[in-house]
């Protein structure tokens, strides 16, 4: 039996539905202690005066930090993404001089427990002298303005821009432009799991130790060394169970910084976990960009251009991609059609916030956005169908690889196909036909279409600010077992599962006879982690490739016992068969003439164990078309989706069970992006979606059944075919949601409208009609 | 997320409950489910220095109708009133409004008596309570008092609970006859709490008018209200769509409404009419 394609369950389940695994909190060393961070409450404020005298004296306390101590101790926070010629401002892992967000660390206590330190942090005596806050990206950007960072002359973090084509032309022969304002709000991760990290220091070598729930182990063991100045051979990082990311863990905090540094100082096993309330003011935050895009077109749809101009709120300092996510919107804003010409003009702004960085899609879901929308706008203007608007500007699949004006090489793609797909499982034409009766009866029905691309499998490394190769190393044991050992850092996604189908077709043996194991630096290979839907493309190739070298190796040997030759030598049912002979060896007996080696070919060597590290040529770039209806209340302004299709294409895929299962938690993150979801800061910095009772998260009633089906256009930038499906419900959910409410309202003159979608500002619309 | 140290301490019978409040004074609070207790002393909202559990009164978890009233004692929880058949059966709309609170868990956890005393001015209960002309029975070191719903919700998070006192007791005259109730919601999405949620109660006469009328309204203004605008344009009269729709036009009428990230104090007003009137619609309906 074949594994690869089967919808098989995951091996990880059992162990988490039993509630037996462990994540970071459930980690009780002997003698640990706990802390807890006191944070800035507000946005914008010089630090006056920091009295720890009262947190000292409650009992249980055993140690206070401030910036001041930390800051000519620990290394500064790492910044990875650079963009040429950007403003860096050093931040420290505790505030220093002055903070500039609220929540951001200005102290931290080491207690006995958790409630003690929790109460001590408190009774830090922070005395601020506050200054004015910038909110608002565009403001902030505005000569006058206050600067945050006031060793520079202001707020730009950075500038970056390049056009492809001469767009000046391309709108000046245009039938028809479009112009819209589209804002990109800004959200948070919220893993189920919170961040949490606990660090010792282990003898006999005075081994660094930290648990993390991270996506990059490995990254960050680096980071962490350099941080706190313990040579990186003895800095280990473990990840336990990882409750969920959503790129939000692929980067480096400064409370990892801090329980490292608060080992080395107690000589104890300390522990730092997230609160909910933490997790939404200070783990980075996603989106967060202004669009001014503008669309260049003939009259029969024919698109000559693009325009884009991004103001990216940055927050008030970088993490560890901040700088550099935005700057993905520009690669793929010209989504999956012709664009023969673009300019694309992004400034980063700092304001008094919470950083910015990847969440899942990270860059794309706001190119998806901007171009899936301006295309709808362009079909409204147009009074073409948005369906035929698309299907005239897409590539055909015999132009791939296919360069766009973006600036990348698609891989592969067939646009049209899985459009089709999409509008006969929807029955387009049917829904089409009910819209039209709807309206008739003055009800608002719409139908949203979102055709988009994406980048995945990140990346190459020419691409990636560090190295976009993923390691993989394979390992048959004397007893005929396979241990796998993965540098992605599967944090949820099922990779356990999925190389493990890999594995066991290539050798021929069952799929419990491979084990997966990975998120430990002194266990697995360097690695780079998991993040940008790469883990399978780029980490199952290294895997893939591993295995092929070792199949050669037990080839060799069969064919020198069973007297073949190696390329006869087929792997199938545990056994090693010589084609050409009718004889063959059990897939065991080979292995374990690995390990005797009294018979080996000659000038092989014993064992069999090979990592690879595998080096894409370029990324991949899956699609589809997901189709959505709304239906809205015409006296709430309460939009209902009634239907939602998706087609996706993501190459070959190894399991369905788990790629639908991406696609599915994909969608509900992306609708809840269009309909529900918004970090609000008020004027003065002050986070107002600061708990689960403000910050509205999807549930499951919200969403219909979702009608999942996928076109299969293998890519050819890796052996197995494979592109990535993790982000891709993100990144073609939101743009559809807004286009079926638009659509919906569209008969009320309504070509645009900015997320989230509330009820409330449909009825704001609906009362308006109502009023005139 | 963690609370601020604390003393706990159980009480066992609802008079030493009494005379515990009485010892700590200002600086205890009751706990009973601690559905909304427990996450204002997380969010660090609130700081009890003493906590008297009260949770393990089981002589107060009790529904029952007697006389022609429902009681429903202080420490039955949501789920229990939700799927109690006797308040299904006589007081339909506060069921549905039990079933709207929170979750699953919380509606195992959380009693009413918690959720009353408490006085969210976005809660589900007081809506129905109101509607019901309730009454909130407590208990204090002057032995037993019976508040009317209309006096018991004061203010936002305050109510007429004197120091010492406890809610024990929740007593709902029951409707007969030709009569019917229902609670209908718009939810604050993250919280799940009343952006607007109306009961209505309606019993009609012999000839199908309306004899008695009542409309509750939560999450609208700083404490739950009555629809008396509304109420009054219907009393009397045979419900038809173009009436209760009128009719409703009223039913914030003079109240101050909230406004906040969540709803403007427009849009509350006008999903106050607009729920009145689907509320009223199914009231209507099952009043037969």
């Amino acid at each position: 039996m074949k594994y690869v394609g089967q919808a098989i369950k995951r091996k990880e389940d059992p162990r988490l539905v039993s509630g037996s695994s462990s994540f970071v909190d459930d980690l009780a060393l002997p003698g640990m202690l706990h802390t807890a961070v006191a944070r800035s409450i507000h946005a914008h404020a010089r630090i006056k005066r920091i009295d720890i005298s009262q947190a000292w004296k409650l009992a249980g306390v055993t140690a206070v930090v401030t910036g001041e101590e930390i800051a000519g101790k620990c290394g500064p926070i790492p910044v990875a993404g650079e963009i040429h010629g950007m403003k860096k401002p050093v931040m420290h892992l505790l505030a220093v001089g002055k903070v500039i967000y609220v929540g951001q660390p200005v102290a931290a206590v080491v207690a006995s427990d958790k409630y003690i330190a929790r109460d001590a942090a408190d009774l830090i005596e922070i005395e601020y002298e506050p200054l004015p806050a910038v909110t608002n990206p565009e403001k902030a950007i505005e000569p006058g303005s206050p600067v945050i960072h006031e060793q520079f002359s202001d707020n730009i973090a950075y500038t970056f821009g390049f056009e492809t084509g001469n767009t000046e032309e391309a709108f000046k022969n245009a039938d028809v432009v479009v112009k819209e304002r589209f804002v990109n709000q800004r959200l948070a991760p919220v893993s189920m799991e919170t961040r949490g990290a606990v660090a010792t220091v282990q003898a006999p070598d005075r081994e660094l130790v930290i648990w993390s729930s991270t996506q990059i182990p490995h990254l960050l063991k680096t980071q962490l060394a350099v941080m706190v100045g313990v040579p990186e051979h003895r800095t280990r990082v473990i990840t336990p169970e990882v409750g969920g990311g959503f790129g939000s863990k692929l980067n480096v905090y400064a409370e990892e910084g801090l329980v490292a540094y608060l080992a080395l100082k107690t000589g104890k096993p300390v522990k730092w976990i997230e609160g909910r309330r933490e997790n939404l003011a200070c783990t980075i935050h996603g989106r967060d960009q202004i669009n001014d895009v503008e669309l260049a077109l003939k009259k029969d749809g024919t698109i000559l251009g693009m325009r884009a101009k991004v103001v990216a709120d940055i927050g008030g300092y970088y993490q560890l991609l901040t700088a550099i996510i935005p700057q993905l919107t520009g690669l793929l804003a010209p989504g999956a059609y012709r664009v023969p010409t673009f300019k694309f003009d992004l400034v980063g702004a700092f304001t008094n916030k919470m950083a910015t960085d990847a969440y899942r899609g990270a860059g794309r879901p706001e190119a998806t956005y901007l171009i899936e929308r301006i295309v709808d706008c362009a079909a409204q203007k147009l009074k073409m169908d948005p369906a035929e608007i698309r299907r005239k500007n897409f590539p055909q699949p015999s132009e791939f690889p296919f360069a766009t004006s973006g600036g990348v090489v698609y891989d592969s793609a067939n646009y049209e196909k899985a459009l089709d797909k999409a509008l006969q499982l929807a029955d387009y034409a049917g829904l089409r036909k009910k819209q039209a009766e709807m309206r008739a009866q003055g009800k608002y029905m719409g139908i949203g279409l979102s055709s988009y691309v994406e980048i995945c499998a990140m990346g190459p490394s020419v691409a990636m600010p560090a190295g976009g190769w993923e390691s993989g190393s394979v390992r048959i044991e004397p007893t005929g077992k396979v241990t796998v050992l993965t540098g992605a850092s599967p944090h949820g996604q099922g990779q356990e599962t999925s190389f493990s189908q890999i594995v066991a077709d290539e050798f021929g043996i069952g799929i419990d006879d491979v084990f997966v194991q990975h998120g430990d630096t002194a266990r697995i290979p360097y690695g780079i982690g998991t993040f940008g839907s790469r883990a399978t493309a780029v980490g199952g190739t290294a895997i893939y490739m591993a295995v092929q070298d070792l199949k050669a190796k037990l080839a060799g040997i069969a064919a020198h016992i069973l007297q073949s030759s190696p390329d006869k030598i087929v792997f199938e049912d545990g056994k090693l068969i010589a084609g050409d002979a009718d004889k063959s060896m059990t897939f065991g007996a080979a292995v374990t003439q690995a390990y005797i080696a009294r018979n080996l070919p000659p000038g092989m060597e014993p064992g069999l164990d090979r990592t690879r590290f595998f080096e894409p040529s370029n990324f991949t770039f899956p699609f589809g078309t997901h189709v959505c209806v709304v239906e809205i209340d015409e006296e709430t302004g309460e939009p209902k989706i009634t239907k939602y299709v998706a087609v996706d294409d993501c190459g070959n895929v190894i399991n369905p069970l788990l790629a639908e299962g991406q696609i599915h938690g994909g969608i509900v993150q992306g609708v809840a992006q269009a309909l529900y979801e918004e970090v609000v800061y008020d004027e003065n910095g002050q986070l107002l979606t600061g708990s689960l009772m403000d910050y509205a998260l999807p549930r499951a009633h919200d969403l219909p059944m979702l009608e999942l089906d996928r076109t299969v256009t293998p890519s050819p930038v890796n052996p197995m075919g494979v592109k990535g499906v993790g982000e891709a419900g993100t990144i073609g959910s939101t743009p559809a949601v807004v286009n079926a409410i638009v659509d919906a309202l569209s008969p009320l003159g309504v070509t645009h409208i900015d997320m989230p979608v509330r009820p409330e500002k449909i009825w704001k619309i609906l009362k308006g009609r109502k009023a005139s | 997320m963690i609370a601020q140290h604390f003393e706990y301490t159980v009480a066992t019978s609802l008079g030493e409950a009494v005379s515990l409040l009485q010892k700590y004074g200002d600086r205890a609070k009751l706990l009973a489910g601690g559905h909304s207790l427990v996450p204002m002393m997380k969010l660090r909202l609130a700081s009890p220095e003493v906590l008297i559990d009260i949770g393990r009164l089981s002589e107060l978890s009790y529904v029952m109708e007697e006389n022609g009233a429902l009681r429903i004692g202080a420490l039955t929880t949501h789920h229990s009133i939700e799927s109690s058949e006797v308040v299904g059966r006589g007081c339909r709309s506060l069921a549905e409004a039990a079933g709207e609170i929170g979750d699953i868990q919380v509606r195992n956890k959380g009693t009413i008596g918690g959720s009353v005393a408490h006085a969210d001015p976005a809660a589900d209960y007081p809506a129905t309570l109101l509607a019901f002309d309730a009454t909130i029975v407590t208990l204090g070191p002057r032995g037993e008092r019976s508040i009317h719903a209309s006096d018991f919700f004061v203010d936002m998070l305050t109510t007429a609970l004197e120091p010492g006192e406890i809610v024990r007791e929740i007593r709902i005259p029951v409707h007969s006859g030709r009569s019917g109730s229902a609670y209908l919601k718009f939810a604050q999405k993250a919280s799940g709490f009343a952006i607007c949620g109306v009961s209505a109660v309606v019993d009609l006469d012999g000839a199908g008018a309306i004899s008695k009328v009542a409309v509750g309204i939560t999450g609208v203004g700083n404490k739950a209200f009555r629809g008396a605008g509304t109420e009054t344009a219907l009393r009397g009269q045979q419900p038809s769509p173009g009436l209760l729709r009128s009719a409703c036009e009223k039913a914030a009428a003079g109240v101050v409404a909230l406004d906040d990230i969540h709803a403007s104090a427009g849009y509350r007003l006008d999903l106050a009419r607009i729920y009145a009137r689907r509320a009223l619609e199914k009231a209507v309906e099952r009043a037969g």
